[in-house]
């Protein structure tokens, strides 16, 4: 009886944590990659099956909708700066485990700030000044914005994630609230001010705002990995304990990293706002905030792989969206394309971190 | 008056259907941000439902049937969300918050195909929705405010009622908390913790489902014409202003209800200072969420929410 009881517990397989450097280099780009093509080859087979194409001309037609012309690459280096752009804001929080989720929010009241200040100092100022006024309204402004659930989290431990969820909300309703003010003829639509932008070099609208974003990467990778800052949020991301009995002020260090956080957040409102739109609506952060925490959490944190996920997660969306034009199929197909990979991608980090043994036969008798 | 409250119930309800999926599911220690796009398809599920029913039935369509399919298509349509949610989180072990994100994009997007496929009106289907009692209009106030609704709104209150009595007065309810609160003892004491969290998200988002489902059918009365994303966050916010009790949740909800609508009902206030009104719900319950984290331990998120479990790990 015993016996039987133990030959059926036994399981069929069993699942073991990896060690710390056990897998080559390779091992997880790899594994990534497999996740990537399968991925592509599930999404092309649901849109064989929607639009009846072959599948083979739905990619091509995704590549030519990001890279077919020099406009369309040019508006790719965009949104991919963009993105990245918030990533790099929400990594350093992220690192320290503070799950900053608002950052949607906090890009939203930079530009606000950002189009509040070209409105009314606009005509008043010289043009250096109004951008420097520019710079740092909209970066306070989201510091500022950072600052209160990281005061909350320090002090009394309140959950970040739902707090800085709700922050994103009261920052979309601010928005609502002073376009209608702002706007006096009730359309609730700003018309652009260009005369006020951030300045246009090299003769690319676009190009002012892939270098600053460029420089921001270097920047913060320089920042996590080689600066004090960058080692004690590292020490306070594994364990607060630890860092605690290391002398580290773990509330100082949560506090002064989402100041860090909310500025970065603050610069992307200035270059979606002053840079690009030079207005602003309630869906001008456009949901980046949320991708952004995906595109960070997929690149380890990382600034350089975070690059390449954040180029994985435009190309989707400018692909499909081409793909929708293309063969008249809606373009929420973009969103479920992304999200099924993005589904593909969080799933296959199981296969990095665990390992799974099957049951070898005959010597569980023994 | 009367017509503000019996409104303010009405949007209440799909909070509280929402905010109840989302309890059962933060219960067994999972925070599932995917509840917006858990809606999405409970409602697009729902009425695709319907849209088939009704067109095959045409006239012929049995008020009881008509009701049903699409509950029984948001059930599982957003079961099948959770089992995805959990697969991901509990069996890959796969970060919740990231999961949760990802799966609010895909449901929206899946909802947004499916309108541009039927139309946006759901208008045929509505009707058996929203019929309610043919002797409520007789009762006058009383009969308006607590008979005059639709199913949903009886729905929503039965279940949150259930849901509180199943975590307080059950062992199956005290199991899921012990495993919200601490996977590893509960674990010990030989309950399947993995279980517990699989069929906590599927239930929780399958009720989630149905309040995305009632927004469209009940409040709505079937005119699909803006995204319910923003009522799912709500959904998630009534979750910590109600500090996870289901069954505070039927009146946190109704207040919910009030704050949303109250603006168009007030006289006086300014076409921007709506705004500010809709603001009123969220910073109410960053105000709870931080008083209730300063004062003592009761009244607290479930310990390990949000933490994965792996028994090897130490």
């Amino acid at each position: 009886m015993a016996k039987k009881e133990t030959k059926k517990r036994a399981p069929l397989f069993h699942i073991i944590k990896r060690g710390r450097d056990a897998l080559p280099w390779y091992f997880g780009m790899l594994v990534r990659a497999i996740a990537v093509v399968a991925a592509l080859l599930v999404c092309g087979v649901l849109i064989t099956l929607l639009t009846g194409k072959n599948p083979l001309q739905v990619y091509g037609s995704m590549i030519d909708g990001v890279f077919g012309s020099s406009r369309r690459i040019w508006n790719m280096l965009q949104s991919l700066s963009m993105l990245l752009c918030v990533s790099l804001a929400v990594t350093p929080a992220f690192k320290m485990r503070f799950w900053n989720i608002g950052a949607e929010g906090q890009v939203l009241i930079g530009g606000l700030a950002c189009t509040a200040t070209m409105m009314f100092l606009g005509d008043k100022l010289p043009l250096w000044l109004l951008l420097t006024v520019m710079t740092v309204a909209s970066m306070a402004a989201a510091m500022v914005w950072a600052l209160l659930p990281a005061v909350c989290k320090a002090y009394w431990n309140t959950n970040e994630t739902l707090f800085t969820l709700m922050m994103n909300y009261v920052a979309t309703q601010l928005v609502a609230y002073f376009l209608k003010v702002f706007v006096k003829d009730g359309s609730g639509v700003l018309s652009p001010m260009p005369q006020y932008g951030l300045p246009v070099i090299g003769g690319h609208a676009y190009l002012l705002n892939v270098l600053v974003v460029v420089l921001l990467t270097v920047a913060v990778y320089i920042y996590l990995r080689y600066s004090k800052q960058g080692y004690e949020i590292s020490v306070v991301g594994e364990s607060e304990n630890t860092a605690r009995y290391i002398g580290i002020n773990v509330k100082k260090v949560i506090i002064r990293t989402l100041l860090v956080s909310g500025a970065i957040c603050g610069l992307a409102g200035l270059l979606l706002v002053g840079g690009t739109n030079h207005t602003i609506n309630t869906s001008t952060a456009g949901g980046r905030g949320f991708t952004a925490i995906m595109v960070s959490w997929l690149g380890k944190f990382n600034p350089l792989y975070m690059i390449l996920t954040a180029f994985l997660v435009v190309f989707l969306e400018r692909g499909a969206q081409q793909v929708s034009t293309d063969f008249r199929i809606p373009s929420a197909i973009s969103d479920i394309v992304t999200g099924i990979i993005l589904l593909f991608i969080i799933g296959c980090e199981f296969f990095l971190q665990y390992r799974v043994v099957m049951r070898k036969n005959g010597k569980e008798g023994a | 008056m009367l017509a503000f409250l019996v409104s303010a119930i009405r949007l209440g309800m799909t909070f509280l259907l929402g905010s109840t999926g989302e309890t059962i599911t933060e219960k067994s220690g999972h925070l599932n941000l995917g509840i917006p796009g858990v809606m999405c398809v409970g409602a697009a599920c729902g009425c695709y439902a319907e849209y088939i029913y009704l067109s095959v039935a045409g006239r012929a369509a049995i008020p009881v049937l008509a009701v049903l399919i699409p509950i029984l298509a948001a059930l599982i349509g957003a079961g099948v969300m959770g089992l995805l949610f959990s697969f991901l989180t509990v069996t890959l072990r796969a970060n919740q918050n990231v999961t949760g994100l990802a799966l609010t994009t895909l449901g929206v997007g899946i909802s947004d195909f499916m309108i541009d496929k039927t139309g946006s009106i759901f208008s045929k289907g509505s009707k058996y929705f929203t019929a309610s009692l043919p002797f409520a209009e007789d009762l006058g106030w009383f009969g308006e405010l607590f008979l005059s609704h639709g199913v949903f709104v009886y729905l929503a209150i039965v279940i949150a009622l259930a849901t509180s009595f199943v975590f307080n007065r059950t062992r199956v309810g005290l199991h899921l908390r012990a495993v919200g609160e601490n996977p590893a003892t509960a674990d010990a004491a030989g309950i399947n913790v993995s279980l517990y969290r699989y069929a906590a998200t599927c239930i929780g988002c399958g009720i989630a489902g149905l309040g995305g489902l009632s927004f469209i059918m009940d409040y709505l009365n079937g005119n699909w014409e803006y995204c319910i994303d923003a009522i799912g966050w709500l959904a998630i916010a009534l979750v910590i202003f109600t500090v996870w009790k289901p069954n505070l949740a039927i009146l946190g909800s109704i207040v919910f209800g009030a704050l949303y609508i109250a603006s168009s009902y007030i006289v006086g206030v300014s076409f921007a200072g709506k705004e500010l009104f809709k603001m009123l719900p969220y910073l109410v319950t960053i105000l709870v969420l931080v008083i209730t984290s300063m004062r003592s331990k009761k009244n607290q998120p479930p310990q390990s929410l949000g933490l994965p479990y792996f028994r090897e790990e130490r």
